[in-house]
């Protein structure tokens, strides 16, 4: 706000950043999430045994690494001003092919590759849709959508297991201490999660995927390479979409074509908990992420809860939607 | 000459209706009789284009009341969830009641889970007109609960019903046609009559295209916005309910499950923009059927039923190309070419202008 002079004030001042970190709409809904995972994990520890503990905290990485890296790619693409509603479904076809490419006998390095690239591919055909033919993400990712779970039956109908040595071992927990394990999966979603932040925070093409959702022809006016960016977002969305598909088939061994409906509902959730404005422009990774850890605690909560039902969390998840986009809402508006 | 022939290729039906029509041929050289309607014993009418028209019904109420949300620039998630509260309602009413073969509870029933839904669509009306929320988000807090709430009046069970006047509501027949092309039929005409007979369909269009203008021409749009919400969610209670009676069954998973991205499609087949503005109740018929023919000729070509949703892709691709800015602009780029100079001896090919 204002410039504080008397030195008396440097308790106002400190109260006065306070507030306008959290009434600010780029951070606020950021610092609220982060205060409501941090309630919601002291209030968890109080009520329930064994609640309050690093194992918790581990566990939520390891079964929700993939979400994670959903969340990764969705950020890009809401951040720049789309949609991708073909998330979930591409996570489905990369377990499939995971588990079908294992099961003729193709090398674990091959299959790996062979879904980043195709996953990869999709999201570039998505991406010029969307930049040549003007046609609208909801519509195009949509398409891709159908495209990914209609190719997930094609190639095999039932579910598969995986029982290749490579794939197993990823499954295996790292022990780090009592109690204490990870797996494989989480660190890759991790190392993930730090080069998408330098991405979009220390990048030029970071940059212009804010400036993009922030107004397209502002950026165009800059001479920013708006048409190149927005493929790329959805270029990196579908490589997540395929990254997090091998996690996930890594933490069922088992490829499904049923596997991640409603996947894209859950990244988009994690995306908004986690403070990113869906009108594009706003919003930080690190924020997804906490996304995330906040969806998954509900559902651990419930658990541990024993006597609620499954559905609560479908129902506190849009409670929690309501909320957070009501502030974000109140938080723009007042700054506007 | 040509010029008609642009004007028709313009057309925003042109592409849809050549689909339906290429559909519909696969289906007649693949089964004869396909384009046969025969009367059986009890006087109902029978054939694969009946059977397209009654499944296609759900789909189509919903596109209805899509059509008008995404005229005034917005969308509505929520419908596939509404179809399950709706359903999941009306069974539990009627399993609840001492006499579930009773018109009356059915009537009770249905008109409950009617107005639930109607609640629910005024309720995202309010979020998006009031709180001044993106409507794909508004209506995404409804899409994403809405399951639970369904499953919390279910009990987390899939309710199995056993009630005449109920069924009769997905395949019961009313002179020879089933009941839900009827209530399709009639709520097709009821809101072109409401919107087109009346200024309606111009305010909606009107905040669809420019909010701010209509505004200040004085165009109230909060009313107008709660009114297309809550009639979505009205034909999505009604579709609901139709999908229930179909399968005597509420299962609050799966009932309507996709059907807002069927409606959606429907309403974008038929030409209307998800940007708002124009919109065209013909179009979106055509595009809801030729979403079922679609369904239907992917069984009577005898692919695997599971490879649908490919066919749907592509098909959805097919069209948008073709309807897209970029394409049109190519093909007038095309018909405003130079026509060649018959004088020379050997005309060269003209550049095209860019």
């Amino acid at each position: 706000m204002t410039t504080i002079d008397a030195p008396q004030s440097r308790f106002a001042a400190v109260v006065s950043r306070t507030t306008d970190a959290f009434t600010s709409p780029k951070s606020g809904p950021v610092l609220v999430t982060g205060l409501l995972f941090i309630v919601m994990f002291v209030a968890g520890g109080v009520r329930y045994n064994g609640f309050f503990s690093a194992t918790t905290i581990l566990n939520l990485l390891v079964s929700y690494s993939y979400l994670l890296v959903l969340a990764i790619g969705m950020s890009f693409v809401i951040i720049s001003g789309g949609i991708d509603l073909s998330v979930g479904a591409v996570l489905a076809l990369s377990t499939i092919i995971a588990a079908r490419g294992l099961q003729v006998g193709l090398p674990p390095v091959v299959v790996i590759v062979l879904i980043l690239v195709s996953t990869s591919t999709l999201g570039l055909l998505v991406g010029l849709m969307i930049n040549v033919f003007q046609i609208q993400p909801f519509i195009a990712t949509l398409a891709a959508m159908f495209l990914a779970r209609g190719l997930c039956y094609i190639i095999a109908k039932e579910s598969i297991a995986i029982t290749d040595p490579f794939f197993t071992s990823m499954a295996q927990p790292i022990i780090l201490g009592p109690r204490l394990s990870i797996t494989a999966s989480v660190i890759i979603a991790l190392v993930a999660l730090v080069i998408a932040v330098w991405v979009l925070q220390y990048t030029r093409f970071g940059r212009t995927t804010y400036a993009i959702g922030g107004g397209e022809q502002s950026g165009t006016l800059m001479g920013l390479p708006i048409a190149r960016t927005k493929v790329l977002v959805y270029v990196i969305s579908g490589f997540c979409s395929g990254l997090a598909g091998l996690l996930y088939s890594f933490y069922t061994l088992s490829g499904y074509a049923l596997t991640g409906v409603g996947g894209e509902l859950d990244a988009i959730s994690a995306v908004v908990i986690g403070g990113t404005l869906l009108t594009g422009g706003y919003g930080f990774v690190l924020g997804s992420a906490l996304g995330v850890l906040v969806l998954g605690l509900i559902q651990t909560m419930i658990t541990f809860e024993g006597t609620l039902s499954s559905w609560w969390t479908k129902i506190f998840i849009g409670a929690l939607l309501l909320v957070f986009i009501v502030l974000q809402k109140v938080l723009t508006s007042r700054r506007a | 000459m040509k010029d008609i022939f642009f004007k028709v290729i313009g057309h925003r039906l042109f592409w849809p209706l050549v689909m339906l029509v290429v559909l519909i041929a696969i289906n007649v050289i693949n089964v004869p009789g396909f384009l046969s309607i025969t009367v059986n014993a009890e006087g109902n009418l029978f054939g694969s284009l009946i059977d397209i028209l009654r499944n296609g019904a759900p789909t189509l109420i919903i596109a209805v009341g899509m059509t008008l949300v995404i005229a005034t620039r917005g969308i509505d998630l929520s419908v596939g969830s509404l179809c399950a509260i709706a359903g999941a309602m009306a069974c539990s009413i009627i399993l609840t009641s001492p006499d579930p073969n009773n018109v009356g509870t059915v009537a009770v029933a249905v008109l409950v889970a009617l107005a639930l839904a109607l609640v629910l669509g005024l309720w995202n009306g309010m979020l998006v007109s009031v709180l001044g929320i993106q409507p794909i988000i508004a209506t995404l807090i409804l899409m994403t609960a809405g399951r639970g709430i369904a499953m919390l009046i279910t009990e987390g069970q899939i309710l199995t019903v056993q009630s005449t006047p109920f069924k009769f509501l997905g395949s019961g027949f009313i002179y020879g046609v089933p009941f839900a092309t009827v209530v399709a039929a009639v709520v097709l005409a009821l809101v072109a009559l409401l919107t087109r007979r009346t200024a309606l369909g111009m305010l909606i269009e009107s905040v669809g295209i420019n909010p701010e203008a209509s505004r200040q021409a004085g165009v109230r749009a909060r009313g107008l916005l709660f009114l297309v919400y809550g009639l979505c969610a009205l034909l999505a209670a009604v579709a609901g309910i139709i999908l229930t009676s179909n399968q005597t069954a509420a299962d609050a998973n799966n009932t309507g499950l996709f059907i807002e991205l069927d409606a959606i499609l429907a309403v974008v087949l038929g030409g209307t923009s998800l940007n708002g503005g124009r919109y065209s109740l013909t179009g979106t018929l055509v595009g809801a059927l030729v979403i079922q023919t679609l369904i239907t000729t992917v069984y009577t070509v005898g692919i695997p039923p599971i490879a649908t949703m490919v066919f749907k892709a592509a098909v959805v691709v097919a069209v948008t190309l073709l309807q897209s800015p970029t394409t049109n602009a190519a093909l007038e780029r095309w018909r405003s070419r130079p026509k060649p100079t018959k004088t020379s001896s050997r005309p060269s090919e003209p550049v095209v202008a860019r």
